[in-house]
């Protein structure tokens, strides 16, 4: 029986029949593996990190060299720089974070959706860099999000950058998916050794670290406000 | 061979200026004119619109502080004469320096002027928007100023890091 286009359906479905019982094994031994859903999670995971796109300072230039042609972080699978943090898994923080940058990182940190993880990029990100004992910048990007990779260097190299991504890669690999819990300090959310008490910018920084206000507010899924009709 | 914008000489506008601003310049030098703070306005429309002065753009606006007073530095450039004049205007009161906004005339001057209260507390008269621009609303001093670092009981910054010794706790 021959199609229209010339394809011979009887002997594409008989292909199964002429099969010897050797041939059954050794074709079973090409297309069947056997490994533990741990592994392929975390394959899948840490194969397609998506990286949330900003730039902060100078190192992000550096980022951005990174994810063009000629270091092309496609190679690592983490070539789709999301405009939005929600469908990020990986925030690469690239540059400075002045004080006045800290509560919008950390807003975009919490936006992502679990799992999430951190690079930290470049001297500035790491502890201040150049500007580490200035009052415009904040000390450390761990003060705001837990950090799990830091690559130093002012600005590092895309091969540093690269580097970076391939060890967070291997940090993924070895998480137990069900065991959930990932190893890496999360921040107090202290910052009274750096900011003085009722500066409206310390305030609003520690608005979004928990406790978080508005928890209790009864219209807190809605938006905070009432609905119409209601009080 | 293109060449950068020739600098005028301060006396040569100075003397154009007071004749079209009377009571406008204090001090002219061959570099630079210094003005009225509080005719800051009236001069730069007549540098602006004059045909021989033609100073279409405002390249710089920057505060110094001079320990005792503030000066405004303004360059102003020709774009199509080349040329560039200094205009400055001194500030005397130390604590509460205010100078007139030159927004009317160069609209460009808004984020300048934004800067300079930012970071050095001058107060721009007439200014639409004056608030601060890199930091933020509520910070409580003005870190360009020379005595930023004296301010009693205001610590900017990390004074340093944990792991390092030999440095005293504030
Ligand atoms: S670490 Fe260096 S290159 Fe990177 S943002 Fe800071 S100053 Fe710029």
């Amino acid at each position: 029986m021959t199609t229209q286009h010339g394809l011979d359906l009887h002997s594409a479905a008989s292909i199964g029949h002429d099969l010897a019982p050797l041939d059954l094994d050794e074709e079973l031994r090409k297309n069947i593996l056997l490994t533990s859903v741990d592994d392929v999670m975390n394959w899948a995971r840490a194969s397609s990190l998506w990286p949330a796109m900003f730039g902060l300072a100078c190192c992000a230039i550096e980022m951005i060299a990174t994810a063009a042609s000629r270091y092309d972080i496609a190679r690592f699978g983490s070539e789709v720089f999301r405009a939005s943090p929600r469908q990020a898994d990986l925030m690469i923080v690239a540059g400075t974070v002045t004080w006045k940058m800290a509560p919008a990182v950390r807003r975009v940190y919490m936006q992502m959706a679990e799992p999430k993880w951190v690079i930290s990029m470049g001297g500035c990100a790491i502890m201040g860099g150049p500007f580490a004992y200035a009052y415009s910048v904040l000390p450390g990007v761990n003060l705001v999000c837990p950090v799990d990779v830091y690559v130093p260097g002012c600005p590092p190299r895309p091969e540093s950058l690269l580097q970076g991504l391939m060890m967070l890669q291997d940090k993924i690999k070895q998480h137990g998916v069900e065991a959930g819990g990932r190893m890496r300090p999360e921040p107090d959310g202290d910052f009274s050794r750096y900011l003085p008490a009722g500066d409206p910018l310390r305030a609003e920084l520690e608005s979004l670290f928990p406790p978080y206000p508005g928890l209790t507010d009864p219209n807190r899924l809605i938006g905070g406000y009432p609905r119409h009709g209601q009080t | 061979m293109p060449r950068g914008p020739r600098q005028l000489d301060g006396h040569e506008v100075a003397r154009l200026l007071s004749a079209a601003v009377p009571g406008a310049v204090t001090v002219a030098t061959d570099e630079w004119v210094e003005i009225q703070p509080g005719r800051v306005v009236d001069v730069m429309r007549w540098l602006h619109d004059d045909a021989e002065m033609d100073a279409a753009q405002l390249s710089n606006l920057c505060g110094v502080d001079r320990y005792d007073h503030f000066e405004i530095v303004y360059h102003l450039q020709s774009l199509d004469q080349n040329h560039q004049i200094v205009v400055k205007a001194r500030l005397t009161d130390h604590e509460a320096a205010s100078v007139q906004s030159c927004f009317p005339v160069y609209t460009g001057a808004l984020l300048q002027e934004r800067e300079v209260y930012d970071l050095m507390g001058i107060h721009f008269d007439g200014h639409p928007d004056l608030r601060r621009m890199f930091l933020w609303e509520g910070y409580p001093a003005f870190p360009l100023r020379k005595d930023f670092l004296q301010i009693v009981d205001h610590h900017p910054g990390l004074p340093h890091f944990p792991f390092e010794t030999g440095k005293q706790e504030r």
